[in-house]
């Protein structure tokens, strides 16, 4: 590999990411955050939902920014330079197998998941406090977790970024996305599905389930979760499941 | 010493839908039992041997969709070969890829700028990923942008830009890091007149550094006057090379006067055949011939005469002088621009 070159690739991504900081912002947290108002303050506040639901939700919340943002900062930018304008070519012309041009995706992505799922804790600990538990017991696991999760996230958009057209985008969302959203514990823990049997053992096909689950393990473990040794193993098998979909979808797009 | 280019049989078959502007057709539906939808199969190139000595100016000349975007694509490693191999500066450019593609410079048919960042960005950025140090960097950038008028725009988006601003700056771009071979897919379709010469001009230049350069075209002016040797390129295979000059003289006679009757018949083009300095007659349909001749408008007269004596009428001629369209025409039946 070219150390040099891949610094550079690296530092294109950087420099435009810094560009488009204040949409990436938006993009990222609005919705979340709106999330944690109407869920963990609107709905507590009135009543419909026990205090303790406010912990509960801070983990889902945290997985679904990282995800969401992997997935979209990988995918979004590949659908685009993969289009007609194959704007990805002056990169898959650096002198650096272009295995490496797809790592250096991936890596960009990671980084930005980690960002933000860092950045939607204080932000949610604001809307959320008081009442919030966070019980940070293990910081070791929580950053092995967190960087698995940002990972499978990066390689999910590297997989979905060179399978999908431009023009189905929206069907991505629909298709893909929203179902993983809904059916990825985030809103709810996973043994509170103990009454929907059929579906407990669906979600666990379900990437987003062993990161709400997972995060939730770390950083709120007074409440029922997932063993960690098996989320550490379905993440880290997701993380290589899709890596490797990913570059093989990668490869096919960039050489005809 | 190596060829900068060398290519040996390279042969290119598409099973999917070739990227755009690629092939023209030839499309055969493979009888794969297994395949419910057989997929469509494109030959793009059927052996393609290529020898480009160091220093040269090189034209791929042919109609579209003739096979010269796919050769280009093979040897930048944007394409695998279906069999075959080629070669930049003795490199094998699909096992030793990386080395490879430090040698090459590439000009896309279509510009494929990176719209996310500003003309001077993507020079820069294009340098640091051939790890260029930061000073060569920037002052390399402020001369291409210099030579390629393109300083009052260097700050700006490059998604904004005309398309002749574009194609400026992707040539700019592959000259960034001063690559041995270039390579330049149709530079000049789209360009102003005076867009044209200054590309031809930077052209020539950068050759005189002692660089080689491959260009693709279906411009007859620009093969003729800016290539130092040409291959001829339909249908996925060579059909002629040399250089422009060489080429043309093959032409028989030179002269291409198409010819065309009210009818004609056989014994008419039999006696055409045998007037003085005619070299070569065709029949082009029901009613035309093309005429291969080492004269033009003076065999005129006899041409007509001949006709009158079998009862036929002359009812246009178009002459034109040796030229690589009429070798084109000469080899393929078709004319270039068909």
């Amino acid at each position: 590999m070219n150390g040099k070159t891949f610094l550079a690739l690296l530092a294109r991504d950087v420099h435009v990411a810094r560009r488009n900081l204040v949409p990436l912002l938006f993009q990222t947290f609005l919705q979340p955050l709106l999330f944690v108002f109407i869920f963990g303050r609107v709905m507590v506040g009135s009543g419909y939902l026990p205090a303790a639901y406010k912990s509960l939700l801070l983990p889902g919340i945290m997985a679904i920014s990282m995800v969401f943002t992997g997935i979209w900062a990988v995918a979004m930018p590949l659908i685009a330079e993969f289009q007609f304008t194959r704007e990805i070519e002056d990169r898959l012309l650096a002198p650096i197998a272009i295995s490496w041009v797809a790592v250096e995706k991936v890596v960009a992505g990671l980084v930005q998941a980690v960002v933000a799922g860092l950045v939607v804790i204080p932000l949610a600990w604001i809307i959320l406090r008081p009442g919030l538990e966070l019980h940070l017991t293990n910081p070791l696991l929580f950053v092995c977790i967190t960087l698995l999760v940002a990972g499978f996230s990066a390689c999910g958009g590297l997989a979905l970024g060179c399978s999908v057209d431009q023009q189905h985008i929206g069907l991505m969302f629909s298709m893909v996305l929203t179902p993983m959203l809904f059916f990825g514990c985030t809103y709810y823990s996973w043994s509170t599905l103990d009454k929907f049997p059929i579906l407990q053992k669906v979600v666990l096909f379900n990437p987003l389930t062993y990161a709400s689950e997972g995060l939730r393990a770390t950083l709120v473990p007074q409440f029922p979760h997932l063993p960690v040794p098996l989320i550490l193993v379905a993440l880290a098998a997701f993380d290589v499941l899709l890596f490797a979909v990913g570059l093989r979808q990668f490869h096919k797009k960039a050489v005809s | 010493m190596d060829s900068a280019i060398r290519t040996r049989d390279l042969r290119k078959i598409y099973n999917s839908n070739p990227p755009a502007g690629a092939v023209r057709g030839d499309a055969s539906a493979s009888a794969g039992k297994r395949n419910k939808a057989p997929k469509p199969q494109i030959t793009a190139l059927d052996g393609i041997d290529l020898d480009v000595s160091p220093g040269q100016i090189f034209g791929l000349l042919g109609p579209n969709g003739a096979g010269k975007s796919t050769t280009v694509g093979i040897l930048t490693t944007r394409v695998r070969p279906t069999s075959g191999t080629a070669w930049i500066s003795g490199l094998d450019v699909w096992s030793d890829q990386t080395t490879a593609k430090r040698q090459i410079g590439v000009v896309a048919q279509r510009p494929n700028l990176d719209f996310a960042l500003t003309a001077r960005e993507i020079l820069l950025f294009h340098g640091a990923y051939f790890g260029l140090s930061s000073r060569e960097r920037s002052e390399r950038a402020n001369a291409l942008l210099d030579r390629f008028q393109l300083t009052d725009r260097a700050d700006q988006l490059v998604r904004g830009f005309s398309g002749g601003m574009m194609q400026r700056m992707s040539i700019a771009r592959a000259m960034m890091h001063d690559p041995q071979v270039l390579f330049l897919d149709e530079p000049s379709v789209g360009l102003d007149p005076q867009t044209r010469l200054l590309l031809w001009e930077i052209i020539r230049e950068y050759n005189q550094k002692g660089r080689t350069i491959l260009l693709t075209t279906h411009n007859m002016e620009e093969a003729d006057s800016l290539c130092q040797q040409l291959a001829i390129i339909d249908h996925g295979r060579i059909i002629a090379s040399g250089t422009p000059a060489e080429l043309k003289a093959s032409i028989p006679g030179g002269f291409l006067l198409r010819l065309r009757f009210g009818h004609h018949s056989a014994p008419l083009l039999e006696r055409l055949a045998t007037l003085p300095s005619v070299t070569e007659v065709r029949a082009s349909g029901d009613t035309g011939a093309d005429l291969y001749a080492s004269r033009g408008g003076s065999l005129i007269p006899e041409i007509v005469n001949a006709a009158a004596a079998f009862g036929v009428e002359l009812s246009d001629v178009h002459i034109s002088e040796p030229s690589l369209e009429n070798l084109f025409l000469h080899h393929t039946g078709r004319s270039l621009r068909e």
